[in-house]
């Protein structure tokens, strides 16, 4: 290690991803890129072809007898537990045992030598099913009497009934939001390798090695201890690799523990699309009263959620489409309800927002209504109803870091608002007199998305540093990257603390090995709680390095401190490499364990009361955009976003998050459609049918701010706030925005109303409904 | 005629004899050369993950062009040069201008979709120079990002374009040599024989016709965009095969027709359509993605028989006709009579679509639309051609043909008669808009309803329509960067 004087990378600066020149370069490692052991088998799934149903027959001699196959694996052949469940309600098995509960569902795997053996081998299975009446959707499944997945919540805040009753205006709507396939560019993969004893290493794509770690020991029958699990980078994960790749993990695990030799398992696309679970799709019936001014008074609602045919984590995320049903406004009275339904569909999972948006999105519906009820800027509705300091959520958590007054008038006049509204406002008013057939609409949406894991127990993490004597450092942690940044993000606190550059640290592949009992790498918090761990364990070490440096350079401790390249004893700068040098020779340790829980944060779910979240993000986004109302497609002229991350580790990264956020947001609510057919097949399952957002679907004018005067009033790490989940909510402003091009069509009379995703099939359907 | 696949990977020269009809350039790259760098998304041609670069010898040199290795089979690569990402790193381990730009303006977060799209913007970068926003993003058609939201992935775009540096690119200076090396590998027929599995690349079309009087049932496989997932998807065994994408590329304008040969691609074609049918240009770039356009041919999008059928509803509006050859026998056949029903075409056993002939209706008031649910590489619900001739304010003859609406790309025979004959008006459109109504009865999917086919179908005469309407007033919405 060089000596250095200038040092780069440290914290708050636009430091570059630091596996970006690999990336580029096509040499960053993933799953399916590490070198292959000798003699790896390939596993491939069979999955069922029917919705719901008892395996009456299953017939796997052809498929046992195929070329190259090495043997089958089905339910009886699992030796600890058939369950991947996250939350221990023992609902998830690995493969169907008897029954089948949505189609696409794994029934078995078989082994091979090759992947396309496997593969071929899979479609020779001979399965009949008897069919029995399946429910695909939340309002169908209620309606059949299937019942919840897990305990629904509910939140309640003065009285919703008697506050309803006191309105002087009521409206009452239905809404339906469409869930949302994650399609991470590279899908599901694990591969195991055997060790001595009862061992097993995996290397997975996942957000959470501990959890995949527990699930294959529980699959396996193991202790903890005997399965190590590594993942270096994920090819993109938004929520769909946090529980989703324990089956691949444990089937993997579980070949290579009975055949001893490394097994590799790679769905293709459509496999993985049917058979792991997405984004809940949601049915939200909202009743909101409110006063001739636009106040709301009281709000009630019901949020029914598509959760598939097992919990995975559907409890927590309807509970967050819940903690997210005020989005940034104030209730008075409040009553709301999830509904997390069982359907015969993949059970689904965390997909980035978490319900938050389904929440928000909900939220914002009824501030259109409340707007156009009134004939009023919505704008004017939102701002009216903001949260103010001091007041309550329907979970009885005290705002108290309110800033949207200021983002919002910052943006409104950086994005010329209310000028652009006229604009719009004259434009449709004029192809309402001249027959002009594209009208234009657009809408400023805030967002308030509360940071931490609503189950308490997750916001912990660990860290593991350790200096060599040559003064390189070597940085693990609980958190997994998955493009987000959080290495760079952590390694730039690092540098901080301990004043060196970065290029001197390595962040090291994230392993249950070095750092044990790990959060997912989710709910927005890898930098939030992982930073600070990483923080920790650096503070741990310079305080002996400073014990020591003060003893052996003969200064007063208070005055050793680190600065760029060196550590300041009084008057002397010693290069940092001597002082590691002389500290290791000196036997000093160099070597830290850092952990980290989040402070102040409460929940009790009984009553519904408590502080789930640690602050909240906040953030607002202006859209505007063109609908042809021939073919009901449309164009996002120009979005303009203010996003708040606190005071940013890295301003590039972080806008880097925003943008994608927002577009993938846009997708959601958009071009983003996923379609059963009636026999409960999922007929949208690779990128030739599931369309998200390409380049050209960005918005034309694209203008993405970071609020850089915003500090977190927590103590975050470094004053800065997470930045994952909170902007894919500002997508919202796009489809607020084809609303109003729409409801222009009966002069804004009343909302559109669009379901999401608003396909332009969904928009050219809603222009003929308002033509009527 | 010899038995051995040749062609350059990077800067080897690759020669094999055990390939079967369906083995893909991308296997044989990650898992018999282990280069890693090229990434599997989806298998389909769809993510853009796969894309590496495709140099061919033309009659003017060597073209390169991004393509998908998913769905590329290793027989359509004869005499081809592949270029991989890792082929882009200079003598000295350096990175590429392009890839330095991608790092300076953030593009890659996740990272795995990059290299697929360094190869994507490589092949931009080194066919224009001057790219701006728009023609970047046609370039990004095939590639998916799910992190970035695509903007940093643009900017870098532009930054490498001004710092240019296409003079000194290695497939630049190595141009003149590579082309002796892929002429040396051309000329002849190749037979891969693996078992049963059998592969045949025709040394010239007269040999084509040789091989298919020889195998009349043979899988023919031009562009593979649709085959390729014959292959990836339905693991169909489609030996055997015939190889014909490096074939019938000739392409002639002559007595008011465009004449392209069947293996001409969307890509090749594209100026041809620019100078004479321009009001169908923008059409033409919303047929799949760059990549597959440039493997995708327009002879093999009509002998492939799709109901919905990019170029077809287009091209039986404007009249054109196709030449089938069997044999040293021709016939030539009115395009929309090709299509009999659903998967039946007028093609016998042996037969292959060889000439693709286009009248250049200038004289004519010309559209083409596609409706989806994504405006770039989506496979269209509705597809739409209009051709009609307009005399002294009458509409003397109307051509109106859709696809997606029926088993076959047709013509809205009700919509046309209520045009044909009719003053150049709204209400003569007005009343097409109705009958069209009795002319198709279309199905629901995931790609649109029943009622939305019907009801936008009807909407693309108003359009139509507004279109030769001066009102003042758009009628289409404008995609156009910074509008």
């Amino acid at each position: 290690m060089k000596d250095e004087t200038i040092i780069k990378g440290v914290a708050h600066t636009e430091t570059i991803h630091d596996s970006a020149i690999k990336q580029v370069q096509g040499r960053a490692e993933y799953t399916d890129d590490l070198a292959e052991p000798y003699g790896l088998l390939h596993a491939y799934l069979g999955l069922s072809t029917c919705a719901n149903g008892r395996i009456v027959s299953m017939d796997l001699d052809a498929v046992r007898s195929a070329p190259g196959v090495v043997g089958v694996l089905t339910a009886e052949d699992i030796p600890g537990h058939n369950d991947v469940s996250p939350t221990g309600k023992h609902d998830d098995p690995v493969f169907a045992e008897g029954e089948v509960k949505f189609w696409g569902q794994p029934i078995f795997a078989v082994v091979a030598e090759t992947r396309d053996l496997a593969r071929r081998a899979a479609t020779k299975a001979k399965i009949e099913y008897e069919a029995r009446p399946h429910a695909l959707a939340p309002i169908e499944a209620r309606d059949a009497g299937f019942g919840y997945v897990t305990d629904p919540l509910t939140l309640r805040r003065g009285d919703a009934a008697k506050g309803l009753a006191a309105s002087p205006r009521r409206i009452k709507g239905r809404m339906s939001v469409g869930g949302q396939d994650h399609f991470y560019l590279e899908g599901q993969i694990a591969m195991a390798v055997p060790g001595e004893d009862e061992d097993v290493i995996i290397n997975v794509s996942t957000q959470h090695p501990s959890e995949a770690q527990h699930m294959v020991a529980h699959v396996l029958g193991v202790a903890n201890h005997s399965v190590v699990v590594n993942v270096r980078r994920m090819g993109g994960g938004f929520g769909g690799k946090e529980s989703q790749m324990s089956l691949f993990a444990a089937v993997a695990a579980v070949a290579a523990k009975k055949w001893n030799r490394a097994v590799k398992i790679r769905p293709d696309r459509d496999d993985d699309m049917s058979a792991t679970g997405k984004r809940h799709d949601f049915v939200i019936d909202y009743e909101i009263g409110f006063d001739d001014d636009g106040r709301i008074l009281a709000v009630r609602g019901d949020w029914y959620a598509r959760c598939g045919f097992s919990a995975d984590l559907s409890g927590a995320v309807t509970d967050r489409a819940l903690f997210h049903a005020d989005n940034a406004y104030y209730y008075p009275d409040v009553e709301l309800h999830s509904h997390p339904m069982r359907t015969n569909t993949v059970s689904n999972t965390a997909f980035r927002g978490f319900g938050g948006p389904q929440g928000i999105v909900a939220a914002e519906r009824m501030i259109e209504e409340v707007a156009y009820a009134l004939g009023r800027d919505p704008l004017e509705i939102r701002k009216l109803n903001l949260y103010q300091n001091g007041q309550l959520t329907p979970y009885h958590q005290e705002v108290n870091d309110q800033i949207m007054p200021q983002i919002f008038e910052e943006i409104e006049a950086s994005s010329d608002y209310h000028a652009r509204r006229q604009a719009v406002l004259d434009w449709n008013a004029r192809a309402a007199r001249e027959g002009g057939v594209i009208r234009k609409g657009i809408a400023i949406v805030p967002v308030k998305f509360g940071i931490s894991f609503t189950a308490t127990h997750f916001n912990q993490a660990g860290s593991l540093i350790h200096i060599y004597t040559d003064g390189s450092i070597s940085l693990n942690h609980g958190g997994t990257e998955m493009g987000q940044g959080l290495n760079t993000k952590i390694a730039q606190v690092v540098a901080e603390a301990f004043q060196c550059d970065i290029s001197r640290i390595k962040i090291t592949k994230t392993t249950t090995e070095k750092v044990p009992n790990t959060s997912a790498t989710a709910a927005s918090s890898g930098t939030d709680l992982n930073g600070m761990a990483a923080l920790d364990a650096a503070e741990q070490i310079k305080a002996r390095l400073i014990d020591f440096v003060a003893e052996r350079w003969q200064a007063p401790r208070d005055e050793v401190k680190f600065v760029p390249g060196h550590v300041r004893a009084g008057e002397t700068d010693i290069p940092f490499n001597e002082v590691i040098a002389s500290a290791y020779a000196a036997r000093i340790q160099l070597s830290a364990a850092g952990f980290y829980k989040t402070p102040k944060i409460h929940w009790d779910r009984p009553t519904g009361r408590g502080r789930p979240f640690y602050y909240y993000a906040y953030g607002a986004a202006v859209a505007e955009v063109s609908v042809d109302t021939l073919t009901g497609e449309y164009v996002i002229d120009r979005a303009d976003v203010l996003h708040d991350v606190g005071r940013s580790l890295n301003p590039a990264l972080d806008k880097g998050q925003v943008e994608g956020a927002f577009v993938q947001g846009t997708g959601w609510l958009t071009c983003e459609e996923l379609w059963w057919d009636k026999k409960g097949q999922l007929r949208t399952h690779a990128p030739s049918t599931y369309k998200i957002p390409l380049a050209s679907d960005k918005p034309r004018i694209f203008n993405v701010k970071l609020a850089d005067w915003s500090e977190n009033a927590e103590r975050s790490i470094k004053r800065s706030k997470a930045v994952g989940e909170p902007p894919f909510n500002l997508g919202i402003s796009v489809f607020e925005a084809i609303n109003m091009a729409v409801a222009s069509l009966t002069d804004y009379r009343e909302p559109a109303r669009l379901d999401a995703p608003a396909t332009p099939e969904c928009v050219l359907m809603a222009v003929r409904r308002l033509q009527g | 005629m010899t038995s051995e696949l040749r062609f350059l990977l990077n800067d080897r020269e690759i020669c094999l004899t055990d390939v079967g009809a369906s083995d893909t350039l991308l296997d044989f790259l990650r898992i018999e050369r282990r280069l890693i760098g090229t990434k599997e998304g989806c298998a389909e041609g769809d993510c853009g993950a796969c894309t590496v670069m495709l140099g061919k010898l033309t009659e003017t040199g060597m073209v390169y062009e991004p393509i998908n290795a998913c769905i590329r089979f290793m027989a359509s690569c004869n005499a081809c040069h592949i270029v991989t990402i890792e082929h882009l790193e200079g003598p000295d381990g350096g990175l590429h201008p392009l890839q330095a730009a991608m790092v300076e303006h953030h593009g890659s977060q996740c990272g795995f979709c990059t290299p697929g799209i360094v190869m994507a913007l490589y092949g931009l970068w080194m066919s224009n120079p001057d790219a701006g926003v728009t023609e970047i993003e046609n370039a990004l058609q095939g590639n998916l990002c799910r992190c970035t939201g695509y903007e940093p992935i643009v900017n870098a775009a532009l930054a490498a374009g001004r710092a240019g540096g296409q003079a000194q690119d290695a497939l630049t200076r190595e141009r003149g040599a590579v082309a002796v090396r892929l002429r040396a590998m051309s000329g002849q027929r190749v037979e891969l024989v693996r078992g049963s599995d059998v592969s045949i690349i025709p040394a010239d079309t007269d040999d084509l016709a040789a091989v298919l009087e020889d195998h009349p049932k043979a899988t023919i496989v031009a562009g593979a965009t649709d085959v390729g997932l014959w292959v990836t998807k339905f693991l169909r065994n489609i030996s055997p095969a015939v190889f014909i994408g490096h074939l019938m590329k000739d392409m002639k304008v002559e007595g008011g027709e465009i004449r392209l040969g069947a293996g001409v691609t969307y890509s090749e074609a594209e100026p041809l359509i620019a100078e004479h049918i321009p009001a169908a240009l923008d059409y033409w770039r919303c047929i799949g993605g760059w990549q597959v356009r440039n493997m995708g041919t327009v002879g093999a999008n009509i002998a492939n028989g799709s109901p919905i059928g990019d170029t077809p509803p287009l091209l039986i509006a404007l009249g054109a006709r196709i030449v089938l050859r069997k044999g040293a026998a021709r016939r030539e056949v009115e395009l929309q009579d090709y299509f009999i029903e659903y998967g039946k075409q007028d093609r016998k056993p042996g037969e292959f679509v060889e000439e693709v002939i286009i009248p250049i209706r200038s004289d004519a008031l010309v559209a083409a639309y596609k409706i989806s649910k994504r405006r770039h590489s989506d496979i269209t619900a509705v597809a739409a051609g209009f051709c009609l001739t307009v005399e002294n304010g009458i509409i003397t003859d109307a051509r109106v043909a859709f696809g997606g609406m029926a088993g076959i790309p047709k013509r809205a025979d009700r919509a046309e008669a209520a045009l044909q004959g009719q003053p150049f008006a709204a209400a003569s459109f007005d009343a097409a808009a109705k009958a069209v109504g009795e002319d198709f009865q279309p199905l629901s999917d995931w790609r649109a309803s029943a009622e939305y086919r019907s009801a936008v179908t009807a909407n693309l005469f108003r359009r139509f329509w507004l279109e030769q309407t001066e009102t003042g007033l758009p009628v289409r919405l404008n995609y156009a960067v910074g509008a």
